[in-house]
């Protein structure tokens, strides 16, 4: 695991070469989800609310999914980026190292820029929290920390998948962005609010669910219930890793038997 | 032309070739059209006032956006003019300074055309048959989808003319990216694809009217369903073509600028 | 120490379509070819030994390359090298060998060139005082002292190739595979190059297998050549032997007091002629060298004689073109 943070610590250094550079990224990076943010706003202001959901309920929503996802973005690049690892003949140089492919593709790149949208959910999610009336308990707080590092596991997973693709077709992997991207941008509302079967497919299959409304109704106070049964649902999302992990072993021993 | 016919040939050749890259495209966009459409369906369930556009008339809009997308976009997602312009090519280019900023319109403008030529018929066909209330519909009179076509044509060619300030501040000045990203990303509010320009509250409709930026696609969108009658698309074909006009002439300029001093300092 | 067997190995090629019609028919379906990369492969190499392992493009070389580091795994075969399956114990296996791949640098592009090493050096965890002792010779050896602070981006080529030899080293591997190390180098570098892969084979006993299409590295470096042709071993044997039946032509220019008289010397082709040169080919296989230069001898007033081996590319040209590849 060690070897880990000394990765990060080179890509810490190869990037901070490039200063002025970083910072605009990172601003561009900030900017970017605060547009999507002013238009939730705005629409707010014409609508008033959503399907019984008002809108520091949904900016609650909005910042832990897009904080999930700036925090996934961050530490799963080098799965995003897999495409070019394997086109360049890269990945071969991570075969002939002596550590598994896993650490070394998650080590191979880490965008320290991505921290824009990282405060900007920041930001958000203190907003909503102070302007919400929520009854505070440590089982409430804990629940709120799980549902975003499980966010975080979806997303690596769906990285880790799409990543997985590459080892049979570079092409067409633009669709991923529809469960990374999309992903984002439809979990920022409360699931519920969508048709019964996107709701549904979203919390069985991809199971944003488990980090957005199922928990989101327990912590704004309403639902009732056995308490540690909401803690453990975003728990029980991120196992979702654990087929993705699977998929990437399967496919890089068809790699290594059909060469690229 | 003919060389852009072939152009246009040959890259929508290597667009075949790249079968799923082509599939894979267009269900991205419908996916992101279906989310968009699905949380307007959900916010005008219960509206508390009537919004200023009609579900149906946003659902065109939608899908208009993203057939069109290309259309809207200020930073071309598409890295290949990209790199071209990058890899050094462009020193050969700046021997002809006369005509570059034509020969640089002609080859966005292009580029623009032919990606959107691949994407936006299967995606606007698609969508007719769609499910309702998801589908697209037809414009309320043959008029007004002649104006359609009359604002849509416009609208391009005033995109093209405005990110020619972007490629011209990037390529020729080198400019760092960082605040060439943040300014297309205003440019694309402004053209209502974060939010719809008439859903907007009224100050900011009021920048969006002044910005050209609506008047690539919010514009000929609206006249498309009718939102915008087609006395007012008349008047806003004629802004259009006064915003055109200006652009490309304080584009010309500002290219003429630049370059000299590039020339002058030995490139 | 390396041993393969009967390796064998295709791959599934998907045929691309030229022209409109046939493009868009591959948007339904891809039509597929099956290329024999290999057949039937086997040799051994024994600790110590320098081999160049050589062929055309397409022949086979980096198939065999990427099943021997453990990248791929073959369809048949066995192979066994210090013990280990390559692709089956690869974590354990790659522990002990060394890739430079000549056109992709392995270094971290925007940082020192001494912040890669160190990286290295914990991912093959090495431990501190070997790393020392190793990193000392090589940045002595290798003359990298200027160069170990500056990122990698600002290297020349040959300086940069320095530095991924190193690097490939640090952690005291017994095996080096070079996969055209020498790539795009002047040749100053080139033979720098060539010294320090001798010396590292000389006293530190490292096997080292080079694919290159470079002869003149496999005439400086290699003891032992294996031609590989459309996947199948063609020739396995000592530099030497090939010299002897592939390169026994060779050049004598000779200078001379003028002399107009025609020269017929048995045995040997003249080339050119002037008054004061004549410049002859000879088959060693045939003649004696020394004959021939008696004949001249005899016949004219010979001011110098210098004898010219045939360049290896030649040499490797006619093993070629007796395997017909």
């Amino acid at each position: 695991m060690g070897i880990y943070f000394k990765y990060l610590w080179i890509h810490f250094k190869s990037q901070m070469e490039y200063r002025t550079s970083f910072w605009l990224l990172s601003m561009g990076q900030f900017f970017i989800p605060f547009t999507v943010f002013a238009g939730l706003y705005f629409l707010f202001e014409q609508f008033g609310q959503i399907r019984g959901w008002k809108f520091f309920e949904v900016a609650l929503c909005f910042g832990i999914i897009h904080m999930a996802f700036a925090l996934s973005e961050c530490f799963a690049r080098g799965f995003d980026a897999f495409s070019s690892l394997v086109r360049n003949g890269e990945f071969d140089r991570l075969l002939v190292r002596p550590r598994t492919t896993f650490i070394q593709v998650l080590g191979s790149k880490f965008e320290f820029t991505r921290f824009g949208r990282l405060l900007q959910s920041a930001v958000v999610l203190v907003w909503a929290l102070t302007n919400l009336d929520i009854e505070w308990s440590v089982v409430k707080a804990v629940t709120l920390l799980l549902m975003m590092v499980s966010g975080i596991f979806i997303f690596t997973g769906i990285y880790i998948l799409a990543a997985t693709l590459c080892f049979w077709t570079i092409e067409g992997l633009e669709v991923v962005n529809i469960f990374t991207d999309g992903g984002r941008e439809m979990a920022q509302y409360p699931l519920n609010i969508y048709q019964k079967w996107v709701t549904r497919f979203f919390t069985f299959v991809i199971p944003f669910g488990t980090v957005n409304y199922l928990p989101l109704f327990y912590i704004l106070g309403k639902n009732s219930g056995n308490e540690i049964y909401y803690m453990l649902i975003p728990l029980a999302g991120s196992l979702f890793i654990l087929p993705c992990l699977l998929v990437w072993q399967f496919g890089v021993k068809h790699y290594r038997s059909t060469g690229s | 032309m003919r060389v852009h016919l072939s152009v246009l040939k040959l890259r929508m050749n290597i667009g075949m070739q790249y079968r799923t890259a082509a599939l894979a495209g267009v269900a991205t966009q419908f996916f992101w059209g279906f989310i968009t459409i699905m949380v307007f369906e959900a916010f005008y369930e219960h509206a508390s006032t009537t919004p200023p556009i009609s579900l149906k008339e946003l659902i065109t809009y939608i899908w208009l956006q993203q057939a069109f997308l290309v259309f809207i976009t200020m930073w071309f997602r598409d890295n290949e003019l990209f790199d071209l312009i990058t890899s050094g090519n462009i020193a050969y280019e700046l021997c002809r300074p006369c005509e570059l900023y034509g020969f640089w319109y002609a080859k966005l403008l292009a580029q623009r055309l032919s990606s959107a030529f691949l994407r936006c018929f299967p995606i606007l066909i698609i969508s007719f048959f769609l499910p309702k209330p998801y589908n697209m519909t037809m414009p309320p009179s043959f008029l007004a989808f002649l104006l359609f076509l009359c604002a849509l044509i416009l609208g391009l060619l005033l995109l093209v003319s405005i990110s020619m300030f972007l490629y011209i501040s990037v390529f020729v000045t080198l400019s760092p990216m960082g605040s060439l990203l943040v300014f297309s990303v205003l440019g694309e509010f402004f053209a209502g694809l974060i939010i719809p320009v008439p859903l907007m509250p009224e100050w900011l409709q009021i920048a969006a009217n002044v910005l050209p930026f609506r008047w690539t696609a919010d514009f000929p969108f609206r006249v498309y369903s009718g939102h915008i009658s087609q006395h007012d698309a008349i008047i806003g074909i004629i802004i259009q073509l006064i915003y055109l006009l200006g652009l490309i002439w304080l584009g010309r300029a500002a290219l003429n600028k630049v370059l000299r001093k590039v020339v002058v300092q030995g490139g | 120490m390396i041993h393969l067997q009967g390796i064998s190995k295709s791959f599934k090629i998907a045929k691309r379509q030229s022209g409109f019609r046939q493009a868009a028919k591959s948007l339904f379906y891809r039509e597929h070819t099956i290329v024999d990369a290999l057949k039937e492969i086997s040799f051994s190499i024994n600790p110590g030994e320098i081999v160049g392992y050589i062929g055309p493009n397409g022949a086979g070389k980096s198939t065999t390359i990427k099943i021997m580091s453990g990248i791929l795994v073959p369809d048949t075969g066995s192979c066994s090298i210090m013990g280990f399956t390559p692709w089956k114990d690869r974590v354990q296996y790659v522990q002990n060998i060394g890739v430079v791949f000549g056109q992709r640098s392995q270094l971290w592009w925007d940082v020192p060139v001494i912040d890669s090493f160190e990286l290295l050096k914990d991912i093959y965890k090495v431990p501190q005082q070997e790393y020392q002792t190793s990193i000392e010779l090589l940045i002595e050896t290798l003359e990298l002292q200027n160069i170990l602070y500056s990122p990698v981006r600002q290297l020349s080529l040959g300086q940069r190739m320095r530095c991924e030899i190193a690097a490939s080293l640090l952690h005291n591997p017994k095996i080096l595979f070079l996969d055209e190390p020498t790539i795009g180098l002047d040749a100053a570098s080139k033979i720098a190059v060539r010294q320090f892969i001798k010396t590292i084979n000389k006293e530190k006993g490292v096997t080292v297998i080079l694919t290159t299409h470079d002869m003149n590295d496999i005439e400086a470096l290699a003891d032992r050549v294996i031609l590989i042709g459309k996947g199948s071993l063609l020739y396995d044997g000592q530099l030497e032997e090939l010299r002897k039946q592939f390169g026994s032509q060779k050049t004598i220019t000779a200078d001379f007091r003028k002399n107009a008289k025609p020269i017929d010397i048995q045995g040997a082709t003249v080339l050119s002629r002037s008054p004061e040169q004549v410049v002859l080919s000879i088959d060693t296989e045939q003649v004696n060298t020394s004959e021939i230069i008696t004949q001249l001898s005899n016949n004219l007033e010979l001011i110098d004689v210098s004898i010219e081996a045939q360049p290896i590319e030649e040499t490797i040209l006619k093993l070629y073109k007796e395997y017909q590849i």
